[in-house]
């Protein structure tokens, strides 16, 4: 393997990850399920792009720019589609992406469905790695926070937290406004390593993904929309010399890994640094006690 | 897995791994690798899996002649499933891992065009095959240097269809109907309203529809409203089917014009009536003495017709081996500065590239007129 190639994946791989921590939070754990996200990320992609080019705005600034903007645009898609319940909900934002993509197809400022060149690249790898842990560590923060913990009993039981005064209005749209930021970073990002921007790139084909990959790592762990995006952006690689295949097998996969594993890779549980540190005192209380201390593994698990 | 098992499973194996190093130590033959890259899978799969079928026998035909200065030539082909993201990295991986000289492909704009980048860092120039917009070699006024393409552009398409219909059929009024998420149709239509209007004709007409879409009537009705002499249709040829079979059904009789999306033999079984008489701007005439040779040649190998873009996958071929030869080398960067004075002469017509554009100039247009479902062709035309 050439490093230059692993380079690229791991670019994708970030790049998916920045759009499928922000839909994880959403439909991991607030439980609203977007079928729209790559509305938001081209959102994102154009703003950013637009910033940069046209104002002269350095990298990061842009991806912010484009971060807030894709934010501010889920303020009143939000306002309007929140209060519908279950899939009317993810059909909305079906209807949302569609219209997106279909909007920049006819602006012709930003070259319509024949795309925009002639961005500058600047994304790097150390840029996205470091967006990337950043990102990471916000959204823990986030859901560990008394604000994920509400975001938490929305998707659980929506009227319960209701009764105990939680303002569940508030933290969908605060769930939706992180969400949409985080995917328009990754637009923003997507635009600057390709150098070119076309509607098409921001197909119901990238929004279905990242909810695949959201279940597919585990539906509320962020560890596991971290594994998800790298996995599943490097297995349409590793399956390269099936050529005409390769999808077939990606879905097959896919399929497999769902069926043996229902809840996801993670099933909602995370990584931290504290389950690896217990993980191996539980082992090696293990081995020193013998057979009988064995627990600390299941404990671990809890 | 009793333990006999296993002991004969592990010999099996260690017999698998010793016969897999010695097919190696004796294929010591000096090889070299040409990409490709394009849809396997997707939409435009049908195109994609015929330009790879393409280029692996022209390849295998080269191979069997002696190969190209002493090498053969292996294709490593990779599908991007018409994701530009992917594109980037199937050429990403082209590029780096396999060390291919010359890429060919990818067959789309909006994915010939993100490449450039990895194909300026890594060194290695690109021929697409039928990326007709102008972006994908020159961006800005500066021509980029490790893209070439093998096709005539888009404005140079329109403004063929549009002197042909005003110049030749003497048609002033026209309508258009356009798919308005596609790049390839917004672009034809463009640079056809352009040089139509330029020339002194009239628009009466300018009809949008979706990628997807079948039902193009309440598109027709207006333009049937609007009582044009010519419609032209510059998209894909399912829809290119659909809207003329229902154009005709309104009672639309004006004649229809398309450009190198028409080409198909799916348009015939669709809509043989509905088409008839219709003129299609096309990169080569089908029943040319010198496409007949390549078309037998695919056929028996792969028991299907070739489609349009098998024909340029064609001529890529034939640069990158004339470019080859001509440098006498295998270096990608010989290869490509050769490529800037390429002069050949291929089954789509003579291919001269301008060092200023990258993009082969002076190709004439064939004129196609569908008759009776079959592509007859009328005369090759230059703007």
């Amino acid at each position: 393997m050439n490093w230059f190639y692993i380079k690229g994946i791991l670019m994708l791989a970030g790049m998916n990850l920045m759009a499928v921590l922000g839909l994880s939070l959403l439909t991991g754990f607030t439980g609203l399920f977007s079928f729209g996200h790559a509305g938001f990320m081209a959102l994102g992609a154009y703003a950013a792009a637009w910033a940069g080019v046209r104002m002269g705005l350095p990298f990061l600034v842009a991806l912010l720019v484009g971060g807030l903007f894709a934010g501010l645009v889920s303020l009143p898609i939000g306002r309007l589609t929140l209060n519908l319940k279950g899939d009317y909900f993810c059909i909305a934002t079906l209807g949302f992406g569609e219209a997106i993509r279909l909007i920049l197809d006819n602006v012709q400022t930003f070259g319509g469905a024949r795309g925009w060149p002639g961005i500058p690249i600047r994304t790097e790898l150390w840029n996205v790695a470091l967006i990337c842990v950043a990102a990471t560590l916000f959204m823990v923060r986030l859901v560990n926070s008394r604000h994920g913990r509400n975001m938490i009993a929305v998707r659980e039981e929506e009227l319960a937290a209701k009764t105990v005064g939680i303002d569940t209005f508030k933290y969908k749209m605060l769930s939706l406004f992180v969400s949409a930021v985080y995917a328009g970073i990754a637009g923003g990002m997507m635009g600057y390593y390709t150098g070119f921007l076309q509607p098409k790139m921001f197909g119901m084909a990238r929004s279905t993904e990242l909810t695949i990959i959201v279940i597919f790592g585990g539906i509320g762990s962020v560890s596991g929309s971290v594994l998800g995006s790298v996995l599943l952006t490097a297995l349409p690689e590793i399956l390269r010399t099936f050529a005409i295949w390769r999808l077939v097998v990606y879905g097959a996969a896919v399929i497999f890994i769902m069926i043996s594993r229902p809840e996801g890779l993670m099933g909602g549980r995370e990584i931290t640094l504290e389950a690896i540190r217990r993980l191996v005192r539980g082992r090696r209380a293990e081995a020193e006690a013998g057979a009988g201390a064995g627990t600390g593994v299941g404990e671990v698990r809890r | 897995m009793s333990i006999k098992k296993k002991r004969v499973f592990i010999l099996a194996a260690c017999a698998a791994l010793c016969l897999g190093l010695f097919a190696q130590g004796s294929a010591a033959e000096k090889v070299v690798k040409l990409g490709w890259v394009g849809s396997l899978t997707g939409d435009q799969a049908i195109w994609g899996q015929c330009e790879l079928n393409t280029v692996k026998m022209m390849a295998e035909e080269l191979n069997a002649a002696g190969g190209l200065l002493g090498a053969k030539v292996e294709v490593v082909g990779y599908d991007h499933r018409g994701d530009a993201m992917e594109c980037v990295n199937a050429v990403r991986r082209l590029t780096s891992q396999d060390k291919v000289v010359c890429i060919i492909g990818p067959n789309a704009s909006g994915h010939a065009i993100p490449i450039a980048s990895v194909l300026e860092e890594m060194k290695v120039p690109d021929i697409a095959t039928v990326a007709t917009n102008p972006k994908v070699t020159v961006v800005d006024g500066k021509v980029k240097p490790f893209n070439f393409r093998v096709c005539f552009i888009d404005p140079y398409q329109g403004a063929v269809a549009a002197g042909f219909a005003y110049d030749v059929l003497k048609f002033t009024k026209a309508a258009v109907l356009y798919d308005v998420a596609d790049d390839y149709s917004q672009g034809l239509t463009e640079f056809f309203i352009k040089t139509f209007t330029e020339k002194g004709g009239k628009i009466v007409a300018k009809e949008a529809f979706k990628f997807g879409d079948t039902d193009f009537r309440p598109q027709l009705s207006k333009i049937k409203a609007a009582n044009p002499e010519i419609i032209f249709m510059p998209y894909f040829f399912k829809e290119v089917a659909l809207s003329s079979n229902q154009a005709r059904e309104l009672g639309i009789k004006a004649t229809l014009m398309g450009g190198d999306g028409w080409p198909s033999e799916i348009l015939i079984q669709m809509a043989k009536d509905a088409v008839h008489g219709s003129y299609v701007v096309n990169h080569l005439d089908f029943d040319d003495p010198e496409v007949q040779d390549f078309k037998t040649r695919y056929t028996a190998k792969y028991k299907r017709a070739v489609e349009l873009n098998g024909f340029l996958a064609h001529d890529a071929f034939l640069m990158f081996v004339d470019a080859a030869e001509r440098a006498n080398s295998l270096n990608p960067v010989a290869i490509r500065d050769a490529l800037e004075s390429t002069d050949i002469k291929g089954i789509t017509g003579n291919i001269r590239i301008n060092p200023a554009t990258h993009n082969p100039e002076g190709k004439e247009a064939a004129i196609i007129r569908i008759m009776d479902g079959n592509y007859v062709f009328q005369q090759k035309y230059a703007p």
